[in-house]
Formats: C-alpha cells, structure tokens, sequence
C-alpha cells in the first residue's frame, strides 16, 4: 500500500499486534498488549471509561502517539514503516472539538489534504463541491468559515474533510461528543448512511455505550489499558465477559438488544382468527418500540403490517422477551 | 560635550521668524499662525515628515524581522525566551535620550545611531506578541495539522502564523505607534524627522512651529495605526466573518 491511496481506492484492514504503549515515568502501560483486527470497510468502536486508553489506542495507528512496542498494520503494511507525512496524509482524521482551521474557509479546510499532495485547483474545487454535497450541506457555504457554522454542521465539515483525497481509513474521536443530542442523533444517521455508501475502514472512540452500539460494527470495550471484550453489539450486550461489562453496558442491556433489531427481522406468528382487535405496528419498528407499544397500550401482542398495507403476522411479548434475552449462539452472529 | 550636542540642533536649520518682515501673527507668536504653516510646509515640515516616516519604517522593519526570528526560536525552544526576554527588556528601559547619546561615539551623528536606538525599542513588543501569538494558537489547530500529515513547516506557515496573525499585528501597531513617536527624540542627533522642527521651535519660543510638529506627529500615529488596522482586516478575513 502507498501511503496516499488515490480516491476510491478500496478500504484497508487495520490489525493491532500486541500494541504496548508506555509513558515514561510511569509504572502501568497507557495501553497493554493490545490485539484487535478490525475488517476492512468496518466500524470499530473503541469504548471505555475515561484512562482506559481507548484514545492512546487510536492514536497509534498515525502515529500521533508513538508505539512503545508491537506494531500496527494496515492492509498487511506496518505503519512504523511508513514515513510519517504520507501515512498521515492517507488517514482522515475527525476531531471532537474545533479540529477545523478557524481562518480557513470551508473549501480551503476541506481541501488540506489534496492540496498537500498537489491536486490543481479545479480537481480540489470539484472534490470539494462533491463532498459538501455527500455530507449534506450547501456549495455556498464553501466560501464560508468555520466560526459561521453550527457545531453540528461544523462536524459535517470534519467528515468532509476526513475524507477529501479519498483516504480508506478514518479515525474519528468522539467526533458527536460535543453537540447536543437531536444533532448528533442527525448526525449518527446520517454518518451511518454515508459510510454504507463509502465504506471506509473506521476507528471510533466514544465513552457513550448507546452510540457505540448505534455505529459500532464491532465494539472494543478497553479497561485500564487492557481490552476486556471484543465483539458485535448483539455478542456484548448478550453475554458480557465480566461483571465489569455488564455494568458498563447498563442494566437494560436486554432492551438494548431490541433496539438492534426491527420486527422485519424476525420470525413472526402466523395470523390467525381473533387478532383483529390487536393494535397494528409497522414491521420497520424496532423491537424495542414495539415493546414500548405493548407496554403503553397494556396489550401483549401486536399485528405487525407490512409496508404494502398487508397484514405480516403478529409477535407476541414473549417472543421480544426471548429476542432481549436469548444467548447469542442461537443469533446467529459469529463472534 | 555639550557643545557638541548643541551643534546639530543649530545644524538643523534655524527657522528663527524674521520678526520684522513676518505678518502680524508670526510677530505676536500668537498660538498658531496657519498662513506661516502653510508658506513654509513644503521647506519646513513635508521633508521632516517624510524622514520621519523614513525612520519609522526602517526602525519597525528590522526590528521586526530581529523579533520574528527570536519569537520562532523561543517558540520552538523553550529555554531562549527567558534570554531573550531578559536582553529586550533591558535595552526597552534605557531612557531613550541617553540611548542616542550613547550611540554617538561608536556610529557618529548619524542615521544608523537613531536607527540602532529604535530598533532596540521596538523588540520587546514585537517579540512578545509574536510568541504570544504563537503560544495562543488553539492546541486542536496544531493538533489537526499534524494529523493531516502537514511538516512541521507547513504547519507554522499555513497554521500557527495565520492564527498568531491578530497578535501580531497588534504587536506591529503598538511598536509603531512607540516609534512614531520616539522618533521626535532623534532629532537630538540631528538626523531630521519632525522632532527637528520640534527642537528648533524649544529654542526659539516660536508657538506655530512647536505645535505644527508636534500635530503631525500625532495625526502621523493615528494615520498609520488606522492603516495598520486595515491591513490587519485583509490578512485576518475570518475574524470578521459572521455567524448566519
């Protein structure tokens, strides 16, 4: 891999190997034999309480902070090989707070990267208009700055800019962290939505457990340096590794588990005679949704419909108790 | 010694009024005499103002280029700025008369002895705004800037300077406006400026030449300041820039 992919190039896989970081001075590792492989074009999440080394870990891999020992690879190339400009400039990075230039313009922060690696101006302008497009703001706002912005649109910018010479890798830390919660809830969708699009490779460091199973393909939850669990959002919530986890993830954790899911998902009961005083529910609901439904209707069952109007089935109680409940072996996620 | 002193004081031109053949204001040294300003603006004052300019720029100049490289290593290396400090302070308090006397017997009675003396006073203003400047650029700038794979640098250029930028200026402004105004002083070594006219006009006891100097002095500070300040706008655009 060069370290300046051209745009579109394909995502990469990043690999942690026994990743140690030490901080001289002081006794414990900031980060402690770290392995974790995340898959090319996914969201990994890295989560945990506040020294818990999560932003150390992501860190490492441009090598902001430096590896102690082990090594970080990306699509099979170690980054200590890679001079450090280049490595850098093939990685988006999304900051928590004002990581825009303050005296740039839009166009001008979106534009950094690519004019570091000497694209002409038409080709950064045309890239520019693309992207403002892509994360959902207007082409008059190029010209603008960042300090017009709101702190949400400001984030946009961010992804934007992350992604402007086409890097496949991004990190971003707690990139929502500082808008409020209608904007990031806005901004999550549509991050979401835009990487399905993109698919690059992600590291996302966050300390909100319900963000992390909202963007997370897979969650690292990491504890004093050391990763504790490892795994899919639904592996986590339904069996935690330690008591550590499962306080960390919260008590509802079962109910966690419905919001991953919408009732188009699962195995409904087939309809029969005497259901049609029950209430109607959109099969693109959540379960969690639906079980709030029945709790608020004092109901224990619901006729699930189908986009074209049809009756699909119905799901009872029971069964959303079994989905908050059941092990993960039945859910056919591999771990 | 004084002798000596006194002798480019004379050297400068006496512009003692002819009382006898002078309108009746210049004779009676009323306040101000605009008819006497205006006949002798282009012999007495335009020449005095434009090599006061002279002085003012040159000091500013080079002293900020002397500031601007100190500033950049004190920035990077954190052990020069005590020095640095320490050096610029000391020559800021000498007193500036003393500081053209002194100057004399090394460079003469010339343009480079005022010109070492205000340079000297514009360092410790220029050089610690610079590095304040510096040092208040936003940790997340630098830090972004790093991240995106820009030099070291590129960073300083493209980053850290632009954001240092209001400092700076602010520290070009107070310089020059402390010079425009110091520059009177070095006339006591007869290099001209409006301070020539300034000390004629102590000697002589003539009101209209006293305050013609000394005004434009004061509206030459407040000209270049309100230009400064305009150059500062065009190179900080985002400051301005509005929210909505």
């Amino acid at each position: 891999m060069q370290g300046v992919p051209d745009p579109g190039s394909a995502a990469a896989a990043i690999e942690f190997r026994a990743v140690t970081k030490r901080y001289p001075g002081r006794e414990a590792p900031a980060v402690r034999e770290l392995s974790l492989s995340v898959p090319a074009g996914e969201i990994c999440v890295l989560i945990g309480p506040s020294g818990s080394g999560k932003t150390t870990a992501m860190k490492m891999v441009n090598r902001l902070i430096d590896i102690t020992e082990g090594d970080i690879t990306i699509g099979e190339q170690s980054v200590r090989s890679l001079d450090l400009t280049e490595l850098r400039r093939g990685i988006g990075y999304v900051f928590q707070q004002i990581g825009l230039f303050p005296h740039m313009s839009v166009e001008d922060n979106i534009g950094t990267v690519p004019r570091l690696l000497g694209w002409n101006k038409q080709r950064i302008r045309d890239r520019v208009g693309e992207l403002l497009e892509l994360v959902g703001l207007e082409q008059s706002d190029a010209r603008r700055y960042p300090g017009q912005f709101s702190g949400g649109q400001r984030q946009r910018i961010g992804v934007a800019r992350a992604m402007a010479a086409g890097q496949p890798i991004m990190l971003m830390d707690e990139p929502f962290g500082a808008v409020d919660p209608i904007a990031r809830d806005r901004l999550q969708n549509d991050f979401l939505r835009l990487h399905a699009e993109v698919r690059k490779t992600v590291i996302f460091v966050t300390h909100d457990i319900d963000e992390a199973i909202k963007m997370g393909h897979r969650i690292a939850i990491l504890k004093d340096g050391e990763l504790v669990q490892y795994g899919t959002p639904d592996d986590i919530l339904a069996s935690p590794a330690n008591e550590f986890i499962a306080d960390f993830v919260g008590a509802d954790r079962g109910l966690k588990r419905l919001l991953l899911r919408e009732l188009r998902d699962i195995e409904l009961t087939s309809l029969n005679g005497g259901t049609d005083d029950l209430p109607t529910v959109d099969e693109r609901t959540s379960l969690r949704d639906a079980l709030s439904l029945m709790v608020t209707r004092r109901v224990t069952a619901l006729t699930v419909m189908g986009e074209d109007g049809e009756r699909r089935g119905t799901v009872s109680m029971e069964t959303l108790a079994h989905f908050a409940d059941r092990d993960k072996s039945d859910t056919g996620v591999e771990a | 010694m004084i002798a000596q002193l006194a002798l480019p004081i004379a050297q400068g031109g006496p512009v003692i009024p002819t009382f006898q053949r002078g309108s009746n204001c210049v004779r009676e040294n009323r306040q101000f005499c605009w008819e006497w300003f205006s006949s002798h603006w282009s012999s007495t004052f335009q020449p005095r103002l434009i090599e006061h300019i002279e002085l003012t720029a040159i000091a500013v100049g080079i002293g900020f280029v002397i500031a601007f490289v100190t500033a950049l290593v004190a920035y990077r290396w954190e052990w020069a700025v005590n020095p640095a400090t320490a050096v610029f302070a000391l020559v800021y308090t000498i007193p500036s008369l003393a500081f053209f006397q002194l100057m004399v017997p090394f460079t003469g009675l010339t343009r480079l002895s005022a010109e070492i003396a205000l340079v000297s006073y514009t360092l410790l203003i220029l050089f610690r705004n610079i590095l304040t400047g510096l040092r208040e650029v936003p940790p997340d700038a630098i830090e972004a800037a790093q991240a995106m794979g820009l030099t070291r640098r590129q960073t300083l250029t493209r980053v850290e300077l632009p954001l240092a930028m209001p400092a700076i200026m602010a520290g070009i402004r107070i310089a020059t406006v402390t010079i425009i105004s110091l520059a009177t002083v070095a006339a006591f070594i007869g290099v001209g400026g409006l301070g020539e006219p300034i000390f004629n006009a102590i000697q002589t006891g003539f009101k209209t030449q006293f305050i013609a100097a000394g005004v434009l002095a004061v509206l030459l500070a407040l000209v270049t300041d309100a230009v400064l300040v305009v150059v500062q706008r065009l190179l900080t655009p985002w400051a301005r820039a509005k929210v909505g």
